[in-house]
């Protein structure tokens, strides 16, 4: 077999992995990467930040279903990938990393743009390496794809000597791998089926609480199959969203922290919680101790190290969510046809507190724009087949509540991380690896100013994407805070960015259209006119009233008992309902 | 509060240790000691680690353990059926006293000094706690004491219960595994 050098081996397994794009910045330690590269079928996308070519990868992953691809270089190519990284991997995103290294016999020597980035990823990452032989590159590759692909999906990094990079060996791509650490349950024992479907049969206030993992495991059809066998209300989380659809009569819509009166109270009430790829995150329970307190559990998820590790699961079901749902739907069916308790009143009660307590927001008085009704507006607008994209904070908790979700992978946020800056690059990636589809990245003024440096990316490489800044000059969910529980004390969440910077100027500086909506009735010709541009990516500033909270809100730290519907304001129930 | 040992098989790989301190570190789990070792497949190292846990439940930490790709195997060594050791090497003065309690103890002198002894001693920990209590009034010049290692006693082996093939050397490249704590 003839030689090849260790960048030609990694640009072959890349491509026997199946890769189709990657984004990625060159540098000295990786230098020797990218010139195969230059001559790939693969295509490379020249980002302007590694933290954008990170949030791409996720962006593409989580629109697609397929891996998503970086490539930096070392030292300070290869921190910058640590936000993303960490982000993946909290989210369950298959990413893949390959990063540069400076030559194997200068590692450890503090060489130029030397940083250990295998040990520095290594509490946020599935699993990593360090190659310094070139034949060892094809394996690593294979694996790397291997394990952030399976099992629970996460981020994968392999670090590669410059000199593994120059230095020739034979091309060897493993066709089966087989890691003896390694082998995810996919299949969940039939017993544990059974004894969940008997809990079910039993269950006379069951809730399907909806992880992301029905999205990892592309099962939504499953779940809605399953979710229509029980008759049960079902909760999206905030990864869930589009896991089942929002116009469904069983949806309560989202949990947690700022999740919808229905869905909280109804953990709440709950007898049962049929768990499907979640994780008791603190954003969903609240306080952990009064979280469902009459709930049994059923936990189902492709990671044993969920199951017992916030809540106490009665009956847990370990495998691939598809298999769970499949197995489980029939068994379900058996149980339920020999004893079905009458979820009626149940049913009466929690559509009850869905129609008594919407999702709702208040219009400003001062005739400013709301930022919940310019969300819900491109929503409609747009509608379901777009992909939206949110940054972390008040526009991303209004983007998941105002826009109706009905299709797995139509709605990709941070959710672990709290990543600001995500929606831009995360927008990218989605857009190449979904080109057809309108892809709206809902970010915030605050966020937009961290990674918006992409649009530079997207304006070169014909990736039309459209960019909503909700302007309310401020790190508005901070501020939020400051105003229920730091005195309305505004310390440094006050942005200007009304004034500076100009973002239509600044949009079109970068190869965009940039438009801006101030009043009202400008809302839905704006986004008609932004609608209309699938040439350029284009930017529309939003300018929002900038006191609109998010509601209902939990409280950090409280019990999902003591939610409130709007400031100092606990719903009000009827007598009975207490 | 309540004190595991685990036996834990690792790939002989760069950066494995790092990966379980890492782990323990993050999660906030307490390790009372480690101890590293070569095994008689020359692709595995066995961890021993012994763990204060204080509001963890063991098979949450094992879970987590496992989830390490270059983790093969975990299983619990309990007291019941496992033969527990550590090693000690102590120095202590050079009198009729501490030998005595060196006889007394079974235990070895390996090094001697005008005004020193060196005691070697292998044992369990209670073993061991002993020597040193009655060590103790007569002065410790310097101690060092190893990590416990445990092995299962009877004819099983741990290898046999969480890898269905051990590769040698020289024997298949592939090894499988599953730990006995799933499910």
């Amino acid at each position: 077999m003839s030689k090849v050098t260790g960048a030609q081996s990694l640009v072959n397994a890349l491509e026997a992995a199946g890769v189709d794009v990657m984004f990625g910045i060159p540098g000295g330690a990786i230098l020797p990467a990218y010139d195969p590269i230059f001559d790939s079928k693969i295509r490379h996308i020249l980002v302007r930040h590694e933290q954008g070519a990170g949030h791409a990868a996720t962006g593409y992953a989580q629109a697609t279903g397929r891996v998503g691809v970086c490539i930096a270089t070392s030292g300070p190519g290869a921190t910058n990938l640590v936000t993303p990284l960490a982000d993946a991997q909290m989210d369950s995103v298959p990413i893949v990393a390959i990063t540069g290294q400076v030559p194997a016999p200068a590692i450890g020597t503090d060489a130029f743009q030397e940083a250990d980035i295998r040990g520095v990823t290594m509490p946020v990452t599935k699993h990593n390496y360090l190659i310094t032989d070139p034949a060892d590159i094809p394996r690593a590759i294979a694996e790397a794809f291997h394990i952030a692909s399976t099992g629970r999906p996460g981020a994968v990094l392999v670090d590669i000597a410059k000199d593994a990079l120059q230095k020739e060996s034979t091309f060897n791509y493993p066709k089966n791998i087989s890691l003896v650490g390694y082998n995810p349950v996919l299949v969940p024992k039939q017993e544990s089926i059974n004894d969940a479907a008997a809990l079910i049969a039993q269950s006379k206030k069951p809730v399907l609480y909806v992880g992301g993992g029905v999205i990892k495991a592309n099962a939504a059809k499953e779940l809605m199959q399953f979710a229509e066998i029980t008759g049960a209300p079902v909760v999206t989380t905030l990864m869930a969203r589009g896991a089942f659809p929002d116009s469904h009569k069983q949806h309560l819509g989202m949990p947690g922290m700022h999740g919808t009166v229905a869905a909280v109270t109804a953990l709440q009430k709950a007898d049962l919680l049929i768990t499907l790829g979640a994780r008791f995150d603190d954003r969903v329970t609240g306080k952990l101790s009064t979280f469902a307190p009459n709930a049994k559990i059923i936990h189902a998820d492709i990671d044993p190290a969920e199951i017992g590790k916030n809540r106490h699961a009665d009956v847990a079901l370990i495998g691939d969510l598809k298999n769970i749902l499949q197995a489980l739907s029939p068994a379900t069916k058996s149980a339920l046809a020999k004893s079905q308790p009458d979820l009626t009143p149940w049913l009466d009660e929690t559509y009850g507190w869905r129609s008594k307590f919407p999702l709702g927001y208040d219009q400003p008085s001062d005739g400013s724009v709301s930022p919940q009704y310019v969300i819900e507006r491109i929503g409609k607008i747009s509608g379901p087949e777009t992909i939206f994209t949110a940054g972390v904070g008040q526009h991303q908790m209004w983007a998941s509540q105002f826009i109706g979700y009905e299709k797995p992978r139509t709605w990709l946020n941070s959710g672990g991380l709290g990543t600001m800056g995500y929606a831009v690059p995360a927008a990218m990636g989605a857009k190449v690896g979904a080109p057809d589809t309108t892809v709206w990245a809902i970010d915030g003024d605050g966020c937009f100013q961290m990674t918006n440096q992409e649009l530079v990316t997207c304006a070169l490489n014909n990736i039309p994407i459209k960019v909503a800044v909700i302007n309310n000059e401020s790190l508005g969910m901070v501020r939020q805070w400051q105003t229920l529980f730091y005195n309305q004390r505004y310390s440094n969440t006050d942005l200007h960015s009304k004034r500076i910077p100009d973002f239509k100027l600044l949009a079109e500086a970068m190869g965009c259209v940039g438009l801006r909506c101030e009043r009202p009735e400008d809302v839905d010709k704006t986004i008609e006119a932004a609608m209309a541009i699938n040439d350029r990516p284009v930017v529309v500033d939003f300018n929002v009233h900038r006191d609109a909270m998010v509601w209902p809100m939990v409280a950090a730290g409280t019990s999902n008992d003591d939610i409130t519907v709007a400031r100092s304001m606990a719903p009000v129930w009827d007598s009975q309902e207490l | 509060m309540a004190t595991h040992t685990l036996a834990v098989l690792v790939e002989n790989s760069p950066g494995v240790l790092a990966r379980v301190a890492s782990l323990f570190s993050r999660r906030g789990y307490n390790i009372d000691s480690l101890a590293v070792g070569p095994t008689e497949n020359p692709k595995v190292s066995r961890m021993t680690i012994v763990l204060n846990l204080e509001g963890h439940a063991l098979d949450q930490v094992s879970a987590q353990l496992f989830k390490l790709v270059n983790v093969i195997g975990i299983s619990e060594m309990k007291d019941t059926d496992s033969l527990k050791r550590e090693i000690l090497l102590v120095k202590v003065a050079n009198k009729a006293a501490t030998k005595e309690i060196a006889k007394k103890h079974n235990v070895s002198i390996v090094d001697e000094t005008a005004s020193t002894i060196s005691i070697e001693a292998v044992g369990s920990s209670t073993a061991i706690e002993a020597l040193l209590t009655e060590l103790k009034p007569h002065g410790i010049r310097e101690l060092v004491q190893s990590g416990l290692v445990a092995i299962e006693r009877g004819a099983n082996t741990l290898a046999d219960r969480t890898l269905s093939t051990m590769g040698t050397a020289n024997e298949s490249e592939s090894i499988s595994s599953t730990a006995d704590y799933q499910n």
